[in-house]
């Protein structure tokens, strides 16, 4: 496997090779987009020794010989293109089916996309969104799915992708990451906010994941989900202890099956917390005024994802007053 | 032959030209039902039972009095075109409007069919009440397809009704024969069709 | 200095296509193949301007990361008509409709093609599909992407139904064209002119024209699929009701694949023609460029799987259509080492038609060599939806078939127009067109490999810098193609008379007056000398 040396990444945009598996698809990458030059230039060349030698001068003949390839050389030559591009075919097949099959023991983790979203849910039921965070040098599978229409995952610096598809789980193994911190894109056109369904992975060292899988326990998360939801005045509308205010109490709220207005039941999980807070007109509980304000734009991933901890963190408490109808 | 064709060198060219016109549209043609087709086939796969369910619910009677109503037809249109032939014009009028009385028929038929689904709250789209009381997964899907196909396929027996009344009406000469031969072609692919579409939506 | 023996009396006695009636009318309800070609030449580069307005306020848009001058709303309609009008309304047609439509019958030795009158029909069936396109977007406009993915399309605000309409529309004029042209190559040939004689651009139209007739019903029934279930909830698609959006994704790409050898074909047999006529010299191999268009059209109907290579389709089916498509690009590579191998010991002129074909066969062989790239599957798992496979169309379908185009309309000018053009400003043109392509495109092949994916309204940090250039670039094309446009107008208006043959070309559309007369030919027609006979000398 050639390392491809950092000029040549740069000289060809790629991003850094985080895992092993973009290591060697940069390895075919250089191999491909050297025959790609060297055949261009060759026939660049070529062409450019036949105009110059055979350029129509002013004693210009009135005719020219007929030459006509041998049928041996024009076989010789289709078969050795041929070859070689079956060549690039093999090893590129190879290489992706490598990516889709992961090793016994992996650590899985579950992706659901929603527009304009990522969910990631870890084997020990935490989750988080927008931001997936791995241990370094571990290998993981993403188990895959969408919620409302085809959006797919994409992480340059691992070179990897793959569509996410609403009714089907598809998986995706991902190989040991060197630590450090890598974009996640959608990479299916999927609407309005296409471009803003952003992500990242962290992948974090041995010591700092340990802190991590510490500290971002529930309570972790929940309480800094708390200092959100007072900042940004949410606590003003919904209660924390079953109070029915202006808006549903948050106590009880998680996994619970709510009313809308509109005759609709639906179930309080991840992704109808978060389009409320994006758009809170449009799935409104019944019985409630229509006064919510949109925080689109106002939050971050790692807010999000503290406020639902903060809400999940909830599920079980039975409202003082009155249960969320 | 008229100014309109004075291009062609004689009617033997002509007479070529539009034979090769058709056979290359009815290619055209092809491509598009197997394109409905594959879509079935698809969804069949996927879904058996669904499938099975639906064919078993399917207006079997119905659909197969369409299908002799079809065979019929081609038939009689085979005949006039040799009728044709033999110079018996009016014998191959009689036949070739008794071909068009069987596509009005199977029309007929085939509006009565689609009355008989919404009466059993069968509709596109997985909507009414057969699949609120029948809730298997993919029935949707084999009902939509039904409608889809049937749908493609009626508007080609309707343009077809068009064609061979308008070939009634406007019966060539032996010199023209193509032009019949023409409308004969498409009316026979139209009931070919049907003979794919009839044991996947109606047969087990 | 005639090149060949014309019939006496053709240049001077016959009245050219142009003159024999000069009212709207006459055009309006014209039968003549060499006027309808001229209408859709003018429709379809019309669209080819409207569509690149489009492209224009695309590039603006991403001059700045953020928003800069359109909504994400506005942005995702106009990539999305770009791709419509682009595609449909403008490469589809634009050489077999235009051109072809001029040239098969005066390369086969025919007066006109088999059906004139659907020959019109086909024109207007044409107008009236673009008219909806166009209309579409005064109902708001599409942004699914002109590939139209389920669910999205089902449930997407924008309005869906006029735009597929359009495109159906359009669809059945390309059918009825492609009936046209395979029966008039059938049937109109000249007595005594085989197969194996025939000019390679007819070839091209032919491949193309069965393609067209089996690959655009799919179309259109996936295009009925995606409106029925946009406007009535049909749900086909809808996994909720039993559906798989990837089927769709089949359904749609076993069209398009084809189609965009329908795009490349005709523009493959420009290159075919000017080659030899410029290069003074009979092609390297006729019987290749035969075989390897109909190789393309062939294997150019397995190959649509590369487009879903990490949508979900299983490791088999991946492998199957990563080999086929491996197979199809030997075809074109075959093609390249011809041409080049035409020039080998010719007279070769440096005329502006043979520097569009030059443009052509370093941005084809690139572009199709990035074709290579990205049907290797591991490496597209990275490039797929990114800039780069933007940049591989782009390369060929601007870089190759609109460079080939251009090239068309600068060697037929003469056979159309009777004038010749001016040669000073086609160069310039020619130069800021091909430089101006390459400024815009290239950078998105590094985009892509840095990971930018396409369709984003916004872009994420770090892609600014070649985001700009690409978009000053397309500001250079833009400028090229007005200039061109200039030279042409100017050319028709006052170039020089031309002659009957200014290229002393073997070909047979070259063997009667320019502009031909309404029937084209006048008198008995000689094609015993064969169209690449460039080891006859000229006549004096």
């Amino acid at each position: 496997m050639i390392v491809l040396p950092d000029l040549a990444r740069h000289a060809l945009g790629l991003p850094v090779e985080a895992t092993p598996t973009a290591a060697s698809v940069d390895s075919l990458h250089a191999a491909v987009i050297t025959t790609t030059l060297v055949g261009t230039a060759c026939v660049a060349a070529v062409t450019f020794v036949f105009v110059l030698r055979y350029r129509r001068t002013r004693e210009a003949p009135a005719a020219t010989p007929r030459i006509v390839a041998s049928g041996f050389r024009e076989w010789l030559t289709a078969s050795a293109v041929l070859a070689l591009f079956v060549g690039f075919w093999a090893v590129g097949y190879v290489q992706y089916t490598s990516i889709e099959r992961p090793p016994s023991g992996t650590l899985v983790v579950y992706v659901t996309a929603k527009q304009w979203m990522w969910q990631f849910t870890y084997a020990d039921g935490r989750s988080s969104e927008d931001v997936l965070v791995v241990r370094a040098g571990t290998p993981f599978e993403l188990v895959m799915t969408s919620r409302d229409v085809i959006h797919s995952f994409f992480v340059p610096s691992f070179r990897i992708k793959q569509d996410t598809i609403p009714g089907r789980w598809v998986t995706l193994y991902v190989d040991a990451a060197a630590p450090g911190s890598y974009p996640i894109y959608c990479a299916e056109f999927c609407g309005v906010a296409h471009s803003h369904m952003l992500g990242e992975v962290r992948v974090l060292d041995e010591a700092d994941y340990a802190v991590w899988e510490r500290e971002a326990t529930h309570d972790g998360y929940a309480a800094r989900g708390r200092e959100v939801a007072a900042s940004h005045g949410c606590l003003s509308c919904h209660a924390l202890d079953g109070q029915k205010r202006a808006g549903p109490s948050f106590a009880g709220l998680y996994g619970s099956r709510v009313p809308l207005d509109d005759g609709r039941v639906v179930i309080a999980d991840e992704a109808y917390l978060t389009h409320s807070i994006v758009d809170p007109l449009a799935d409104r509980v019944a019985g409630y005024p229509a006064m919510m304000p949109s925080y689109h734009g106002q939050l971050s991933a790692e807010e999000t994802g503290a406020l639902l901890e903060l809400i999940r963190s909830l599920r079980d408490t039975l409202p003082t007053q009155g249960r969320v109808p | 032959m008229s100014a309109d064709s004075d291009h062609f060198e004689s009617v033997a060219q002509r007479a070529q030209a539009v034979r090769l016109a058709l056979g290359v549209f009815l290619a055209s043609e092809t491509l598009l039902f197997t394109a409905i087709l594959a879509l079935v086939v698809g969804y069949r796969a996927t879904w058996p039972e669904a499938f099975a369910f639906g064919v078993h619910h399917n207006t079997k009677v119905l659909g197969s009095i369409n299908t002799v109503v079809l065979l019929t037809s081609s038939t009689s249109l085979a005949v006039a075109l040799e009728m044709l032939r033999t110079g018996r014009r009016r014998v191959a009028t009689a036949l070739t409007l008794f071909t068009a009385a069987c596509g009005v028929a199977f029309l007929a038929i085939k509006i009565t069919e689609y009355e008989h689904h919404f009466a059993e709250g069968i509709y596109p789209g997985g909507r009414g009440a057969f699949f609120v009381a029948h809730p298997i997964a993919g029935l949707p899907a084999f009902w939509t397809l039904y409608f889809l196909a049937t749908g493609f396929h009626g508007v080609h027996v309707l343009a077809g009704v068009g064609a061979v009344g308008y070939r009634a009406i406007r019966m060539p000469d032996a010199t023209e024969i193509h032009r019949f031969e023409a409308t004969a072609l498409y009316w026979h692919f139209v009931d070919l069709v049907w003979l794919f579409l009839w044991p996947l939506f109606y047969l087990a | 200095m005639t090149a060949l023996p014309i019939p006496p009396g053709a240049a001077h006695d016959e009245r050219s296509f142009w003159t024999t009636a000069t009212t709207i009318k006459s055009w309006l309800v014209t039968t003549d193949h060499k006027r309808i070609g001229i209408l859709y030449f003018v429709a379809t580069t019309s669209m080819l301007f409207l569509g690149g307005i489009f492209a224009i306020i695309i590039r603006l848009e991403h001059l700045t990361p953020g928003p800069t001058i359109v909504s994400a709303e506005t942005y995702n309609r106009l990539f999305t008509l770009h791709g419509v009008i682009m595609v449909w309304l403008y490469m589809i047609p634009s050489i077999p409709a235009g051109f072809g439509n001029f040239l098969v019958p005066l390369q086969i030795g025919a007066t006109e093609v088999a059906f004139p009158r659907l020959n019109l029909a086909s024109f207007y069936v044409y107008v009236i599909g673009a008219a909806v396109v166009i209309g579409s977007l005064f109902a708001g406009g599409v942004d699914t992407g002109w590939t139209f993915y389920a669910p999205y399309s089902a449930r997407t605000p924008a309005t869906v139904l006029p735009t597929l309409i359009g495109i159906f529309i359009v669809g059945c004029s390309t059918i009825l064209g492609g009936i046209n042209f395979i029966v008039t190559i059938h049937t109109m040939r000249l007595r005594g002119l085989g197969w194996m004689r025939m000019p390679l651009f007819t070839w091209t139209i032919y491949a193309t024209s069965i393609i067209q007739i089996l690959a655009t019903p799919v179309l259109g029934i996936a295009l009925t699929v995606i409106g029925l279930d946009h406007t009535f909830d049909w749900g086909l698609f809808d996994p909720a009701r039993g559906g798989d959006p990837v089927l769709l994704q089949h359904l749609f790409w076993f069209y398009s694949h084809p189609a965009v050898y329908i795009m490349i074909l005709p523009a493959m047999g420009v290159v075919s023609e000017v080659i030899p006529t410029f290069a003074h010299k009979n092609p390297y191999s006729y019987r290749a460029i035969v075989y390897s268009t109909l190789g393309i059209a062939f294997v150019g109907f397995l190959t649509w799987g590369h487009h879903m290579f990490v949508a979900g389709i299983s490791r088999f089916d991946a492998a199957a259509f990563g080999l086929l498509s491996m197979l199809v690009a030997i075809f074109s590579a075959i093609k390249v080492f011809t041409w080049v191998g035409t020039l080998f010991r010719g007279s070769i002129e440096l005329a502006v038609p043979l520097l569009y074909v030059f443009s052509f066969f370093f941005l084809f062989t690139f572009g199709g060599m990035t074709g290579v790239a990205v049907a290797t599957m591991s490496l597209d798992v990275h490039w797929h939806d990114t800039y780069f496979v933007v940049a591989h169309f782009h390369f060929i379908m601007v870089g190759a078939t609109f460079t080939a185009f251009l090239s068309a309309i600068h060697y037929w000018f003469p056979k159309v127009t009777g004038r010749l053009y001016a040669r000073k400003p086609a160069l310039v043109g020619w130069a800021l067109v091909t430089l101006g392509f390459l400024v815009t495109f290239t950078p998105q092949f590094l985009l892509g490999n840095g990971g930018m994916p396409r369709r984003y309204y916004d872009d994420p940090v770090g892609f600014s810098v070649l985001h700009v250039i690409s978009t000053m670039g397309s500001w250079l094309l833009t400028l090229g193609m007005f200039v061109v446009l200039g030279v042409i107008v100017h050319g028709v208006a006052r170039g020089a008379k031309a002659g009957p043959n200014p290229w002393h070309s073997r070909s047979f559309e070259w063997r009667t007056a320019s502009p031909p007369p309404k029937r084209n030919f006048v008198g008995p027609i000689d094609f015993n000398i064969g169209a690449y006979a460039y080891d006859v000398a000229d006549e004096p």
